[in-house]
């Protein structure tokens, strides 16, 4: 991983007085930071399976003597969560795909191909990257009105995508920069044709910054929340923010805190698996997309 | 023979990038400039839905709107203080990431899920956390002593407001982490040694070493930040719905329920575009520090 690589903090001085000392303000920090980042999940993930008796305990429960699982049943017998999973899903990775096989070759023409207004075309992706969805909701609320796009998936898929092109273009621009140019160049000398040589040779050297772009991609579909809670209102259709939100709105009388709570644990089980299994690759991707453009 | 190549080359390009840029326009350019447009009629329950022409009076009652003001003013804030922290908390959790202990590795992945969750459900998540009643918070500040009673968190103005920005330092702390983490990684060790040769102490070199390093991840960070938090739209919708009484309504919030519940769609593109024009200013300006910065810095960072 790359953190063995990382050279030891200069400012750790081996002075054996103050290592104790600083043992002890850093293991400090490190519990914090833990806590810091787990706890709000791990209080969603213990309400969920408390029975409703210890969730409206006051003072609260923190070491339930039984466990539930009735509020995940609740939630997928009484809403199509199921399906939510399966849309979020359907989107985000179609999104993905479409996005990547657009935006790769986008990269390479603005990595390799010296065009004219090079640098105004990246400057454009570059601040496109920072406009909040609310600015583009409202004319692309008049192109799905105009093709009749509501309740239809392509009225998130082809936002989905458009809103990571710029992501892909600067990851994977960096990515062909460092390649190095005598490998299409020599490529170009064994007969191979521009198009014969982006396929068949750099394609699958691309494949791991492929991934690395994916993997943030699909985070940013499968977060989405205001497109998704515009365009699509069928309740069959829904992804799982919008499916989530509203839930704490669907009955006055009892607010379901268990079943929100075992509804945001399923939401987040997929993506929190995605950072543990990818933590170096987001790490890399989100850096060379923010920092080197 | 060259320029034939060349050429070539250029027309094999400008396919490549054909399709990025079209579907950029489609989903950014087409809609922005659609709600210039838009925003020079009145389209609204008033006028049966159908768009008259009324040249600048959508921005003149924005003037007067105090609804509008209250809005921007809640952003600001917002943005402001969430900014400020999520800095301050961003760079300590970096510095921490960037010493050599064991199990930085799952310490760094750990610290990176916050930023991964959907913000639907951290608004959810930390609604609860908040609640009145059963809340996490009320429950950790009575133990202490510190409140007799429960507080409702989300049912007073200021309260509220703290508690989105709480949440929202919460989400993306480890976004500004991992870019100044990135950051602190490529300034050379060898700097701080000279330094604490000449005697400089920690926070000196801090001070002197790090920050100015630092400066253009700091800055990234920043302006990527403010863009977002500016258009923050689905945390405060599911925690708040922009309540008590507009306390946390922002701007996206206010576009949002003047196309959607008011149907007010003149109006509604004419804040779109005030919006637009604002961070367009904000980003200008903060993109003229970094190239300042960049040259002062010199070849240090790249």
């Amino acid at each position: 991983m790359t953190t063995i690589q990382m050279p030891v903090n200069p400012k750790a001085k081996p002075a054996d007085r103050h290592f104790s000392m600083q043992k002890i303000v850093l293991w400090t920090a490190v519990v914090l930071i833990i806590l810091f980042s787990f706890a709000p999940v791990l209080w969603q993930l213990l309400t969920s399976i408390k029975t409703n008796a210890d969730i409206s305990a006051v003072p609260n429960v923190y070491f339930p003597q039984q466990f539930t699982l009735q509020h995940y049943i609740e939630i997928f017998s009484r809403r199509p969560f199921f399906n939510y999973m399966l849309n979020s899903m359907f989107v985000a990775v179609t999104s993905t795909l479409l996005c990547l096989a657009i935006g790769t070759p986008a990269a390479y023409a603005l990595a390799r191909s010296r065009l004219p207004g090079e640098r105004v075309i990246l400057a454009i992706v570059l601040i496109v990257t920072l406009f909040p969805y609310i600015l583009l909701f409202l004319g692309l609320l008049e192109l799905v009105r105009t093709f009749g796009l509501a309740n239809n998936y392509l009225a998130l898929i082809i936002p989905y995508t458009a809103m990571n092109v710029p992501l892909t273009i600067l990851v994977m621009r960096t990515f062909f920069q460092q390649l190095p140019r005598d490998l299409e160049d020599s490529a170009k000398v064994d007969g191979y044709s521009t198009w014969q040589m982006l396929l068949q040779i750099l394609l699958p050297m691309t494949i791991p910054a492929l991934a690395t772009t994916g993997i943030l991609t699909f985070i940013a579909a499968w977060n989405e929340f205001l497109f998704a809670l515009t365009f699509i209102t069928r309740e069959s259709m829904k992804t799982i923010p919008v499916a989530v939100a509203q839930l704490s709105g669907s009955s006055i009388f009892e607010i379901p805190y268990g079943a929100q709570a075992a509804a945001t644990v399923i939401g987040t089980i997929p993506l929190v698996i995605l950072v543990l299994l990818f933590q170096r690759r987001i790490v890399q991707g989100l850096t060379s997309g923010a920092v080197k453009g | 023979m060259t320029d034939t190549i060349r050429s070539r080359e250029r027309r094999t390009g400008w396919i490549l990038l054909a399709p990025a840029l079209l579907t950029l326009v489609l989903v950014y350019a087409y809609p922005i400039a659609r709600s210039v447009w838009f925003s020079l009629f009145t389209q609204n329950l008033g006028t049966r839905l159908e768009p008259v022409f009324s040249g600048l009076d959508n921005y003149g009652r924005m003037m007067q709107d105090g609804r509008f003001w209250q809005t921007m003013s809640n952003t600001m804030v917002f943005t402001i203080s969430s900014l400020i922290l999520e800095l301050i908390l961003g760079m300590g959790i970096a510095l921490v990431l960037n010493q050599a202990f064991r199990g930085r590795g799952s310490v760094r992945t750990i610290a990176i899920i916050p930023w991964a969750l959907p913000t639907a459900l951290i608004a959810a998540t930390w609604a609860w956390i908040f609640n009145d009643q059963f809340g996490l918070w009320n429950d950790i500040l009575l133990r202490l002593g510190i409140v007799e009673s429960g507080v409702n968190w989300l049912g007073q103005p200021n309260l509220a407001m703290m508690a989105v920005i709480a949440a929202d330092v919460w989400k993306t702390t480890s976004f500004i982490a991992i870019l100044l983490l990135a950051g602190l990684q490529s300034i050379p060790n060898d700097l701080y040694e000279a330094h604490s040769i000449d005697g400089a102490s920690s926070w000196q070199s801090f001070r002197q070493i790090t920050l100015p390093l630092l400066m253009p991840q700091i800055l990234i960070a920043t302006l990527f930040r403010f863009a977002q938090a500016f258009g923050i739209f689905d945390l405060i919708q599911v925690m708040t719905g922009g309540g008590p009484g507009g306390a946390t309504e922002t701007v996206s919030l206010y576009i949002y329920a003047t196309v959607m519940r008011y149907l007010d769609f003149g109006y509604g593109a004419a804040l779109v575009v005030i919006t637009f024009l604002v961070l367009i200013l904000v980003v200008a300006i903060a993109a003229l520090a970094l190239s300042k910065l960049r040259t002062v810095t010199g070849g240090m960072n790249q």
